[in-house]
């Protein structure tokens, strides 16, 4: 909550000037029944005109509580507007900037809930708090107040009955916010699988699944029900309780009015004033309680939104004291890199190679051999364990990130295509002239396709892409890659959908037209890498064969079968 | 359309959205009757509560002082009706909760079941964000409309017309002052309410396009990132989240005058019962109104006439908040019921067939297929696969071949012509056994988040532990799986992140494995797995076709050179078919495709 909380800061004065017309208003209301008991217990049976004057006095005071109530609403509106938009907005960025180890720990689906439903949530609970976090407190101290000035003693009754009020609240409320932390995450759960199976209709419906999974979605849908009913139950208490409570009070004033009236002490027209307090008293508690259940919805969901805007950094750029730079002439260096994704079993062993500026290095090995391991580390997703990845001789550890990013074009095995133009997604808000856009998806094979949609570069893709095919796909991916004229330029795994013929176009307009780049290409087949200045072949995390295509022809054994077992390969689009 | 006839549609849909809402309530009517049964007594106990108050009152003041014998039976009489009616109003709290809860239930239930018994075609056209947007964010409306705003309904309702009673008893000229404020009040949240609803309903609009771009860039986010993008997308994402904060200020700016507004004609109608009341007293204690009449009015009278009149004013001031939370809760269920309305699978016909023993043989006759009337994907098809045959299709992309995937497992019905299993028109079998007789493994791979286990075994029912590792095995991926610290217990988490694209691959081959159809349809399965790891997975696929009648998407020359028939496809007809050689010879496509690779 704290995290949050602070992102009001910045609306102090605001905040302030709503407070203080709110509070104004507030007062205004407060006098409401101040009068109605000074025109019972004073004015009540002698002038008629006196009535009127105090009555109309009533109706000016309820005009003004109205107006400045509006008023203090709508800023109020304003601030939790103006602090609800900076909260998802920085969100939403860190959110981006996480780390893959983070993103793999709080899930996705997770994070989106936290953008969405939780900050809606929080948004909701700052609105109300501002309305009635003021309006309610002053109703319960001015009206307390007040009652204390009309009779001491009657007064103490009602004062004994807040500790009580207080502590139930605060009991209850503190058990509610762990269930309804529960209930979040079987909403997660509920989610993950209702995603899944859009997902996944044609293979459920193929092995005729569907009574598997609607038993799946029911156990989730029963989970969340049962924490749903257990946080509605428990939270459920307060208002009865509550109501109890003050109900008790006002008969306590009513029994000991009784006392103190034939003792002479006090009469019949305070208690009756006393009464209209304490309905206004209690009303004002029954909102205090209301904002304590929404506190304890908030709560929860302000944690999660804390969890991931505190969430250290752990990619950061270190100093050149720390990281050295190396003497080298290459332009990438992996120097003895070890890298483990779980901490227990290295996924990568003493990986070490170099590249030539403009040269080009081709990965290749079977699946889990960890070749995508190596441009996750390249890119820096993961920092390696053990040893050191430099370009142009810096460690990558000490490059700025802008910097770092602005020198690959990189077109990954889960890459993403999104709903807008072919133009845009190439461009990926970057700033890239038209031209640049065309001669990338030249050099990418795009352009035939692109050109046959009636609109062209301006045909808007369906979300992730879908509307077109796997080939097509892998063609923007590449154009978006290249379009900036990269330093360096990484193909992981992103020609496998096409055919060879389209392939084989694709290599050599590569090589014609990004001759000063160098090219990192990670591939399944030996045709994609087999131009390539050096290739390393990996098996299980390590370097088995190192070289040009003849040299592991001769040389490496796994590589030569590889080869020979490709003779053809895939054939069509 | 005309607008007045616009607005009877609506208020056609909203009652029938209505009713539909309210089956479902007294579909627990065991519930519902009990909650109505309570919401009665406590709230009568509830408003007796300032009667007996206003009698304790007139007891304090009694001429000849304090009337103590009243005042404790009226104050016991209080202690009773509150105590009772917090009790009661707790096990209302309570009962409301279970009956939303199981109708939440079985909503959920209902549209996930219903979303699974869609055409595959809707998932195509329906984003999965908006999908999980309806079966959580609206169900959850419809949720607390029912377990709060029900409820609140009722006693305001009964509120308002206990309240009358009591001050038609106490006073009636007084209740003249309620003639002037209920009307203005009732028509100034007409008019509000007339105004704010468009700006509530772009409000949600606005917050689904947010929800739905930060979904969409989130599984993007490592390109996002690999591309240092996360100003630019940030700076977009911030342009909807600052349309959809301005939608929600703009409906909040309107909304804000709501509730003080209200307030106000409440004070009013307070002010003016006391001035009014007063008067009356006045004339009361002069004599001047004799009591028994109309007009007289004793001064614990005008007391309790106060207390009423906030009782019943509070309902009214909190109508117009439950007015726009029914609202929203109406157009949640309208989106609801708008699925649950969907057209489904069309059913199997009555006794439709069971499809067991099978042989194998599959005829495409003349099939011609569109997905939509105005674009004919298929135009025209007609072959017959032998039982126990491998036919591979090829063709450049866009030409159909997915298509005819499609119609071999009846995700979509032909437009013309005629598809048959042994003989069979497949429309009259029952899709269940149709689709068993089938395996089927597609280009994308798809696993749960479940354990590697739970995800092989979900092949087959009932399959044992013995034979998952055994398809594990002759899928290749067994010796990987026993390499992770849980071995088969290792759970996949969301997107299967943890592992790469091939292993996963892997993971689907072997769930393949593990059902034992008669029938196999491959979609580009082998493209993302290497070489080595192919030809292991070719000889298990070797063995696992024999007998059985294949449909290959392929890539890969090796699958199609050993296919007995090969059926290339261009534009939606079959252009040349035959085996390898007999193609070949042909010197058609398929050669042409052939020999580039070697140039």
């Amino acid at each position: 909550m704290r995290t949050v909380i602070g992102y009001l800061k910045q609306y102090v004065g605001r905040m302030s000037l709503g407070f203080v017309i709110k509070t104004l208003g507030t007062l205004a209301e407060l006098m409401l029944p101040y009068i109605l008991s000074h025109i019972l217990e004073n004015v009540i049976g002698k002038e008629i005109s006196e009535v009127i004057f105090w009555g109309g006095l009533m109706i000016l005071f309820s005009g003004v509580a109205c107006v400045f109530n509006v008023i203090a609403n709508r800023m109020a509106a304003k601030v939790s507007r103006n602090f609800a938009e900076s909260m998802r907005k920085d969100l939403f960025i860190k959110t981006l900037r996480l780390s893959a180890a983070q993103t793999d720990k709080f899930t996705i689906p997770s994070l989106e809930s936290r953008i969405t439903t939780d900050t809606y949530n929080v948004h909701g609970f700052i609105n109300m708090m501002q309305r009635l976090g003021v309006r309610a407190p002053i109703m319960l101290l001015g009206g307390i107040a007040i009652t204390l000035f009309m009779d001491f003693n009657l007064s103490l009754v009602m004062i004994a009955m807040l500790p009580l009020i207080f502590v139930t609240v605060y009991f209850i409320s503190k058990k509610g916010v762990p269930l309804y932390t529960k209930v979040q995450r079987s909403v997660d759960n509920m989610v993950r699988v209702v995603r899944e199976d859009a997902q996944g209709i044609r293979v459920i419906k193929a092995l005729s699944k569907t009574d598997y999974e609607h038993r799946r979605y029911e156990t989730v849908n029963r989970a969340l029900i049962k924490d749903e009913t257990r946080a509605g139950v428990i939270m459920g208490t307060v208002n009865p309780i509550m109501t109890v409570l003050m109900n008790m009070g006002s008969i306590a004033v009513i029994a000991l009015g009784a006392n103190l009236i034939s003792g002479g002490s006090s009469s019949p027209e305070t208690v009756i004033a006393f009464m209209q307090y304490f309905t206004l008293i209690s009303m004002a508690m029954m909102s205090v309680t209301r904002m304590f259940v929404m506190y304890t919805k908030c709560a929860a969901s302000a944690r999660r939104i804390a969890e991931v805007l505190n969430s250290p950094e752990d990619i950061t750029v270190k100093t050149k004291e720390e990281y050295p730079n190396k003497k080298t002439d290459a332009h990438i260096v992996f120097d003895n890199v070890s890298f483990s994704y779980n901490g227990k079993k290295n996924n990568l062993e003493n990986i070490s190679f170099e590249i030539p500026r403009g040269g080009s290095l081709g990965i290749i090995g079977a699946t889990g051999s960890g070749k995508s391991t190596v441009i996750k580390l390249l890119l820096r997703f993961y920092d390696a364990d053990k040893g050191g990845i430099y370009i142009n001789g810096e460690n990558i550890k000490t490059l700025e990130k802008a910097e770092f990013y602005a020198m690959f074009g990189s077109a990954l095995q889960h890459d993403f295509l999104y709903a807008d133009t072919i133009e845009e997604n190439i461009k990926f808000g970057r700033d890239i002239s038209f031209d640049d856009v065309k001669r990338a998806t030249d050099i990418a094979q795009a352009s035939d396709f692109i050109e046959g949609f009636a609109d062209g570069y301006s045909h808007v893709l369906s979300p992730h892409g879908t509307n077109i095919s796997g080939g097509q796909k892998q063609r923007v991916l590449i154009s978006r890659a290249i379009a900036a004229r990269p330093e360096i330029l990484i193909l992981d795994d992103s020609s496998s959908a096409l055919d060879y013929k389209t392939d084989a176009a694709l290599r050599k307009a590569l090589n014609e037209n990004m001759s000063g780049t160098t090219v990192v290409t990670v591939a399944q087949r030996v045709s994609s890498v087999k131009d390539c200045g050096l290739i390393i072949v990996l098996d299980e995390g390590r370097i088995i064969g190192i070289g040009d295509h003849e040299h592991l022809l001769e040389n490496c054994e796994e590589y030569r079968e590889i080869s020979e077992s490709q003779m053809g390969g895939a054939f069509v689009d | 359309m005309t607008k007045p006839e616009k607005k009877k549609m609506d208020r056609k849909t909203a009652k029938s959205i209505f009713l539909r809402l309210c089956r479902y309530v007294l579909g627990y009517w065991y519930l519902f009757l009990p909650a109505v049964v309570l919401t009665l007594f406590s709230n009568q106990l509830s408003l007796l509560g300032p009667k007996y108050s206003g009698e304790a009152i007139d007891a304090l003041a009694a001429v000849g002082g304090v009337d103590f014998e009243s005042v404790w039976y009226n104050v016991g009489k209080m202690l009773i009706c509150y105590a009772v009616s917090a009790v009661m109003s707790y096990l209302l709290a309570v009962l409301m909760i279970h009956i939303s809860q199981k109708i939440v239930f079985t909503m959920r239930k209902q549209l996930f079941e219903k979303l699974t018994s869609l055409p595959v075609g809707y998932f195509d056209t329906h984003p999965t964000g908006d999908i999980i947007s309806h079966i959580s964010y609206d169900i959850d409306t419809i949720n607390s409309t029912l377990s709060h705003d029900l409820v609140q309904i009722m006693t305001s309702i009964y509120t308002v017309l206990g309240s009358l009673v009591f001050m038609w008893n106490i006073s009636k000229p007084l209740i003249a002052v309620f003639a002037i404020t209920v009307p203005a009040a009732i028509i100034f949240t007409r008019y509000r309410s007339k105004r704010v609803r468009p700006l509530f309903s772009k409000r949600s609009k606005k917050l689904g396009e947010l929800n739905g771009y930060a979904e969409e860039m989130l599984s993007g986010c490592r390109s996002i990132q690999a591309y240092a993008r996360e100003d630019t997308i940030g700076g977009r994402f911030n342009l909807r989240n600052k349309d959809s904060m301005d939608a929600y200020y703009k409906a909040d700016y309107y909304g804000a005058a709501m509730g003080p507004s209200v307030n106000f004609i409440n004070n009013l109608s307070i002010s003016l019962v006391m001035i009014l009341g007063g008067i009356l007293y006045l004339y009361s204690q002069n004599g001047i109104v004799k009591e028994g009449t109309l007009f007289f009015i004793t001064l614990g009278g005008v007391a309790q006439f106060v207390q009423y009149s906030r009782k019943f004013a509070g309902p009214i001031n909190e109508f117009a908040n439950i007015l726009s939370e029914l609202q929203s809760a109406f157009s949640a269920a309208e989106r609801v019921f708008k699925i649950l309305d969907e057209e489904p699978e069309s059913a199997d016909i009555p006794n439709a067939l069971v499809l067991d023993d099978v042989e194998g043989e599959v005829e495409f006759e003349n099939v011609v297929f569109g997905y939509t009337p105005q674009k004919t994907i298929l135009k025209d098809i007609s072959f017959v696969a032998e039982p126990g045959k491998t036919i591979a299709i090829v063709g450049p992309t866009g030409a159909g071949k997915t298509t005819i995937i499609n119609l071999l497992m009846r995700f979509y019905d032909v437009t013309n012509g005629s598809t048959s299993v042994d003989g069979v028109d497949i429309r009259k079998i029952t899709r269940k056994s149709l689709r068993q007789a089938y395996t089927m493994v597609l280009q994308d791979t798809w696993l749960f988040c479940g354990t590697i286990y739970e995800n092989i075994a979900y092949g087959r029912e009932g399959a044992t532990p013995d034979e998952v590792k055994a398809a594990a095995k002759a899928a290749r991926i067994d010796s990987y799986i026993e390499s992770l610290p849980d071995g088969y217990d290792t759970v996949l988490t969301d997107d299967g992140i943890n592992i790469s694209k091939g292993q996963r691959q892997l993971i689907t081959i072997a769930r393949a494995m593990i059902s034992n159809s008669h029938m196999l349809i491959l979609d580009e399965a082998t493209s993302n797995v290497d070489s080595r790891t192919e030809i292991k997975i070719q000889e298990a696929m070797t063995e696992l076709m024999k007998g059985r009648t294949c449909f290959i998407i392929a890539h890969r020359l090796s699958t199609i050179q050993n296919a007995d028939k090969i059926l290339v496809i261009q534009d939606g007809r079959i252009t040349e078919s035959g085996t390898h050689d007999e193609l070949l010879q042909k010197g058609g496509f398929y050669s042409t495709l052939y020999n580039s690779q070697f140039s």
